[in-house]
């Protein structure tokens, strides 16, 4: 059974590290909708708690691995706002130097260190991450987060069962956000839910409403605990929804409105807001965390309008140790 | 007399050197613990014995997940060596290796990168037919951001190993499956041998060949025979196939006037017109005859051997291209 007890501190930790991914990506939406932006953007829009309350499981050093769509990872893991939006500006203050953009985001200091636009690809590299814990004794874990579109690919089955074979402290976190681009669940895979693939692999596999902040981290909080034991890897199936198109401007016509109406009957932020007036949080102590919240976007934002561009010297820069030559 | 060393031995004893000195040094691949035997062509041998089996990772059929495993090891500070059994099982892991070993330090703009060696086998001339002989050495030159390597000979198979799994960024280290037996006098323990240095494997004045791998023995040899006709050819050994030796190349080349860039892989878009282009564009006007290439027939590697001897670089054909080009009247 989830534990369902939660400290207050913890809530308040992953209220406010949702909302910093919900105002992020309510701005990132702002300024590309105004043509402030002008760049390729996979919005995280109702997957904001699955993240932050399985990020609020880890430690700043423990290690991430994500995709494309991972603003809400990365945000939530710690990586500081004023590179991130820099970065998916494509500006030189950016975390990469505007060379990977938001699908490429890396920050190694809050171990975010990949960022994949390929799905599935994520989920070999976590385990030599994992691989190197192990080896060296280093008590730290990986997460790598995922979609269940990746869950059809061959790298997702390679690493389960080698993650499994070797007992790796490495956690899998599909967020099962209904969607595989844009092909629904049921018209891309036969079983009922991707945990059952773990036991294909004799691996621990727990399936979570991601919605449910208490359940959500208490769900991470036993995985993480168990890695760090020794006592191997786990797959965890969060569920959660997409709550707009495949990727921001993206026609999503193909969702059904019964489903859209369902999307927002769960939509994870009302839901959260009245946990933690149930908590005895006020009003005004959300409130007030959001209103600071919003003027870290607003000061990222500016910080990345005023960051300069990349000159073209940067092409020869980081394609090996040594620059290349012109 | 000298002790002589074999390539299987020298790469076994550069991981061995390197996996004393540094505990990231760890190996990854199938078969490669002393329990299966210590790898199908055992490089590994005694390994698992003195590193144990926490470094000397046999792992399953999974060339996606042995790479990206050597991937994030990589990112987290090891120095990790993929085995992968045979060249063309490469491409079942070609999305870690082009998308992400390649690409992870200029993507992070040079807050990560991938210090990782995958070393594997090939060759034609064993029978081994269309899927476990090919050279692709071009596929991962063409990827800005890996370095590829080959040795034609036992000492610097051990001193290119050691570089190898020296350097910062990610290298293919491509051995060839008929140079394993071959023996080098012993260079000796700590021997190494810088990546992106040609080696002028015989000095000439008439005609350059440059070529790497097996084909480099077939050059020597035709050098030999054609010194007794009166034509000098040089033979350049580029042990780094990308980034390649230019100046060494160019250099040569500019001596003596001609060139013949040959190689076992395919002939058509291989890395021999890469460097044709480049000795073109470096050198035009100063050539005494076109650049030419050798290479392996534009088909799959055939099984049995009279094709498969009808498929590879001839050695009547590469002396025939030096004496045309020795003679050519333009």
């Amino acid at each position: 059974m989830t534990d369902m007890t939660i400290d207050r501190d913890k809530l308040r930790d992953i209220y406010t590290r949702t909302m910093r991914v919900a105002r992020a990506d309510e701005k990132f939406r702002s300024l590309l909708m105004t043509g402030k932006l002008a760049v390729i953007y996979y919005t995280v829009r109702g997957q904001e708690l699955v993240s932050a309350a399985a990020m609020a499981a880890l430690n700043q050093d423990d290690y991430l691995v994500t995709t494309y769509r991972g603003q809400h990872d990365q945000i939530a893991k710690g990586v500081p706002l004023n590179p991130l939006f820099a970065e998916i500006a494509g500006k030189v203050g950016g975390t990469c130097r505007g060379k990977g953009g938001s699908m490429h985001i890396t920050h190694p200091e809050t171990g975010v260190m990949v960022t994949t636009g390929v799905v599935g690809s994520g989920l070999p590299i976590a385990n030599g991450l994992a691989l190197a814990s192990q080896n060296r004794g280093d008590g730290k874990v990986t997460m790598v987060c995922f979609g269940d579109g990746a869950t059809n690919i061959g790298a997702f089955h390679e690493a389960m069962n080698m993650a499994q074979l070797w007992k790796l402290p490495v956690i899998f976190l599909c967020q099962n956000n209904r969607y595989g681009e844009h092909t629904a669940f049921a018209d891309h895979t036969k079983v009922d839910s991707i945990v059952t693939r773990a036991r294909a692999y004799g691996m621990d596999g727990v399936k979570v409403d991601g919605n449910d902040a208490i359940a959500m981290y208490n769900t991470t909080r036993a995985a993480v605990d168990r890695a760090r034991a020794g006592e191997g890897p786990t797959l965890i199936e969060a569920m959660c929804y997409r709550m707009m198109g495949h990727f921001f401007g993206a026609d999503f016509s193909y969702m059904p409105p019964e489903h859209l109406a369902e999307m927002a009957a769960e939509d994870p932020l009302p839901r959260l807001r009245q946990l933690m007036l149930d908590h005895q949080f006020t009003e005004a102590d959300l409130d007030a965390i959001v209103a600071d919240l919003d003027a870290q976007m607003d000061a990222a934002a500016e910080f990345a309008a005023n960051s300069p561009l990349p000159g073209p010297e940067e092409i020869r820069k980081d394609v090996f140790e040594e620059e290349i030559a012109a | 007399m000298s002790m002589q060393i074999t390539m299987t031995q020298a790469i076994n004893r550069a991981i061995d050197e390197a996996m004393a000195e540094d505990e990231g040094v760890i190996l990854l691949g199938e078969d490669v613990a002393a329990k299966q035997g210590g790898g199908v062509f055992k490089i590994s041998s005694g390994l698992t014995e003195k590193y144990g089996e926490n470094r000397i990772r046999a792992t399953p059929i999974s060339e996606q997940a042995i790479v990206g495993a050597c991937v994030g090891a990589a990112l987290a500070g090891f120095r990790p060596i993929a085995e992968i059994m045979l060249m063309n099982f490469v491409t079942v892991a070609m999305d870690q290796i082009v998308n992400h070993a390649a690409k992870l330090r200029f993507m992070s703009g040079g807050q990560t990168n991938v210090p990782l060696v995958i070393r594997t086998t090939t060759g034609v001339g064993v029978g081994f037919g269309g899927q476990h002989s090919d050279m692709l050495e071009a596929w991962f030159a063409h990827v800005a951001g890996l370095k590829v390597v080959t040795p034609s000979n036992a000492a610097d198979a051990q001193g290119l190993m050691r570089a190898a799994i020296a350097c910062n960024d990610p290298v293919i280290f491509i051995e060839n499956i008929l140079c394993y037996g071959l023996k080098s006098d012993d260079p000796g323990p700590g021997h190494i041998v810088p990546l992106g240095k040609a080696a002028i494997a015989r000095e000439g004045s008439d005609c350059t060949i440059v070529t790497y791998g097996r084909t480099v023995l077939d050059a020597l040899e035709i050098a030999g025979k054609l010194a007794e006709e009166g034509i000098s050819v040089e033979v350049i050994d580029l042990r780094t196939i990308a980034p390649y030796d230019e100046a060494t190349v160019t250099a040569s080349v500019e001596k003596t006037g001609r060139a013949i860039v040959l190689h076992e892989a395919v002939k058509q878009y291989g890395t021999g017109a890469e460097i044709a282009s480049r000795l073109n564009e470096m050198l035009f006007g100063k050539l005494k005859a076109p650049v030419t290439r050798i290479g392996g027939a534009f088909s799959a590697v055939p099984m049995a051997n009279a094709l498969e001897q009808a498929w590879i670089p001839n050695k009547d054909a590469i002396a025939d291209a030096v004496r045309t080009a020795v003679n050519w009247k333009g």
